[in-house]
């Protein structure tokens, strides 16, 4: 029997967490990711695990950075102001080939902006976000169920590609209830961590590090880094599409976005307008080649939704290369995409 | 017959040439800590930080499992670590600059939620590997590349005593400082880094050994003189002694 709860996108993050393995959890609270921490502090001692409230998300994430090199599945969650202090952190932790898995329940922001729902943490998300040449993986959910799923999955990930990965959520998805199936026979993969930090015992000493003053040891550590990302690339694109099959236009929109979006795509057909929406799932590796796809076929332009001043958007025009017309509407400081705003401008859009 | 060795490289040190400057107490105070881990045994139990400062590849000369840690967060990652593994030792050696400046806030919660973790604490009164920049333990009036005109109360602040700040913290079972100035100094620096070490993997929690250390380079002094300059000046601002002791206080001496 499938257990089904009603459980905010948060707690289905958190239960994920604990699906997946993850028994070391170091957070700071913030708004409007606290039920994370929360639940955490309740869970993992029963889960003979290890809650720690840190000092700040400076100290949380270096924690995280601890227990991955002891070898540890290990979790911190935050959401923007708390996610750009930790970006040192996360910056060190891939370029030693750390896995972990970073949560970042976006607001409105720049600065402390507020606690409604946000998009603009996109560049820092995908484009590396601390400094140096790194990514993360970045997954984005568009339901408290995915919250749940794609947590589950990103440790997975991690401990494949030995990197962090990140989950881009927001404030409503964070904060929602839905039904949640807490799929409790899904088992993690366990796979062995030979680099770890566990004390030399017959072996030679293992060292995490991502500092080399000799001439080259810093580029081929970016080489490998490199290499890890074709792969990446490769393998671990992932993105719905709704209705694109036969769509003249094509929405492009992720996490709440997405949700909002899928409704405007059913009302546009209801006015027989063919319209369908493409949802990238994994914000890095970003679905290039799907995109590139449907604009050298049946699509005529792309419309992307997004809460922010048109981040996404900017890889979305990489990928289409100049082919259709792209279109735009971005929400500012935590308000969400409007029906009523986006779905008359369909009306204006050639798409003969 | 073979002549008894008496006095040899420890095991738990590589076999590998120091990159200090001449003299520096950084290469002392690393081959105390060796000896210590192979006087307890703990060679392949033990985990380090290496910092950020002039002891960052300490990988490259300790034999045991390592990780750096970003600027000032040694604590946090052994923190992280301990926690995964809490019947391993984990040692946390940091600098002045890395520990009571940009780390202090990582240091002060570390010690205060009692991590069951030994921090050596090396105070040479600057930044030693950028060149020798002002730092939190900097004493008044000492002349650094920031601070040309001495370093001045007003504005730039005092020297911090850290073995005393951290001693006030309920949590730290043993807070001491020392100096590899002298030889008394080195030998009751090793008895402390074993007894913090000790005391840790009995189960007992944070402790904390400041040493006194040279940097004749960047001070523009020859190492004799610099050593002579700690102990004729420096222990007046930095006082050598054991602030706290719970092993004491509990009357096991
Ligand atoms: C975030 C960050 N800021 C600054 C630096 C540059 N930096 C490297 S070592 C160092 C000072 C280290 O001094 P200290 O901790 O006293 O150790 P010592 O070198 O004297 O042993 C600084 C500021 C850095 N690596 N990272």
């Amino acid at each position: 029997m499938a257990n089904k709860q009603l459980i905010k996108g948060n707690i289905a993050l958190a239960e994920g967490a604990l699906q997946a393995g993850c028994r070391y959890y170091f957070g700071y609270p913030i708004t409007p990711q606290n039920e994370i921490c929360e639940f955490m502090a309740l869970k993992m001692p029963q889960s003979d695990g290890v809650f720690v409230q840190a000092e700040s998300e400076v100290a949380a994430i270096n924690m995280v950075m601890g227990a991955a090199a002891a070898g540890a599945r290990v979790m911190t969650t935050t959401s923007s102001p708390g996610f750009s202090l930790m970006q040192e952190g996360v910056s060190y932790i891939a370029a030693a080939h750390l896995p972990c898995v970073l949560a970042n329940v976006q607001r409105g922001g720049p600065g402390l902006g507020n606690i409604a729902p946000g998009q603009a943490d996109y560049f820092q998300a995908v484009k590396g976000g601390g400094h140096g040449d790194y990514h993360l993986i970045v997954l984005a959910p568009a339901s408290p169920q995915e919250m749940f799923d794609f947590t589950f999955l990103a440790f997975d990930l991690a401990d494949k590609y030995r990197t962090p990965v990140l989950i881009l959520s927001d404030g409503i998805v964070g904060q929602m209830a839905e039904n949640v199936e807490i799929k409790d026979s899904l088992k993690p993969e366990t796979i062995s961590k030979p680099w770890a930090l566990t004390g030399a015992r017959g072996r030679e000493a293992n060292v995490i590090r991502s500092l080399w003053l000799n001439e080259t040891g810093v580029e081929e550590n970016n080489f490998r880094l490199q290499d890890k990302y074709k792969i990446i690339i490769e393998k671990e694109v992932r993105f719905e599409e709704y209705m694109t099959d036969d769509a003249d236009i094509v929405f492009i929109a992720y996490g709440l976005s997405s949700r909002i979006t899928r409704g405007i795509v059913d009302k546009a057909r209801k006015q027989n307008i063919r319209a369908g929406m493409l949802r990238p799932i994994t914000l890095y590796p970003f679905p290039y080649d799907k995109i590139k796809d449907l604009v050298s076929r049946q699509c005529k332009a792309l419309f992307v939704v997004e809460m922010s001043a048109g981040q996404m958007l900017e890889d979305v025009k990489l990928a289409n290369e100049g082919r259709a017309p792209v279109y735009f509407d971005g929400t500012l400081g935590g308000r969400m995409p409007s029906e009523e705003k986006i779905l008359p401008q369909l009306k204006t859009i050639k798409l003969s | 017959m073979a002549p008894e060795v008496i006095f040899k490289k420890p095991d738990s040190l590589r076999e590998k040439i120091f990159p200090y400057c001449p003299g520096c107490g950084h290469g002392v105070i690393q081959r105390l800590m060796c000896e210590v881990i192979d006087e307890l045994g703990i060679r392949e139990n033990t985990i380090a930080i290496a910092p950020v400062g002039c002891a960052v590849c300490g990988y490259d000369y300790w034999d045991v499992d390592v990780s750096e840690a970003a600027h000032g967060r040694a604590p946090a990652v052994a923190t992280g670590i301990k926690r995964v593994h809490p019947d391993k030792t984990v040692i946390v050696y940091q600098g002045d600059g890395d520990l009571a400046s940009i780390g202090m806030a990582e240091t002060i919660h570390a010690a205060n939620r009692g991590e069951n973790f030994t921090v050596i604490f090396v105070n040479n009164t600057n930044y030693g590997m950028t060149g020798g920049q002002m730092a939190p333990t900097t004493l008044l009036n000492q002349v650094t590349t920031t601070s040309p005109c001495g370093r001045s109360a007003h504005g730039d602040g005092f020297p911090i005593r850290m073995a005393e700040l951290i001693a006030t913290l309920p949590a730290c079972q043993f807070s001491a400082r020392t100096t590899v100035a002298d030889v008394n100094g080195i030998l009751k620096t090793k008895k402390y880094i074993k007894k913090g070490i000790k005391l840790q993997n009995e189960g007992g929690g944070y402790s904390f050994i400041e040493i006194l250390s040279n940097c004749g380079t960047n001070w523009a002094m020859p190492a004799v003189k610099a050593n002579e300059y700690i102990v004729e000046n420096i222990v007046k601002v930095f006082p050598l002694g054991i602030y706290k002791d719970t092993t004491q206080e509990k009357g096991e001496a």
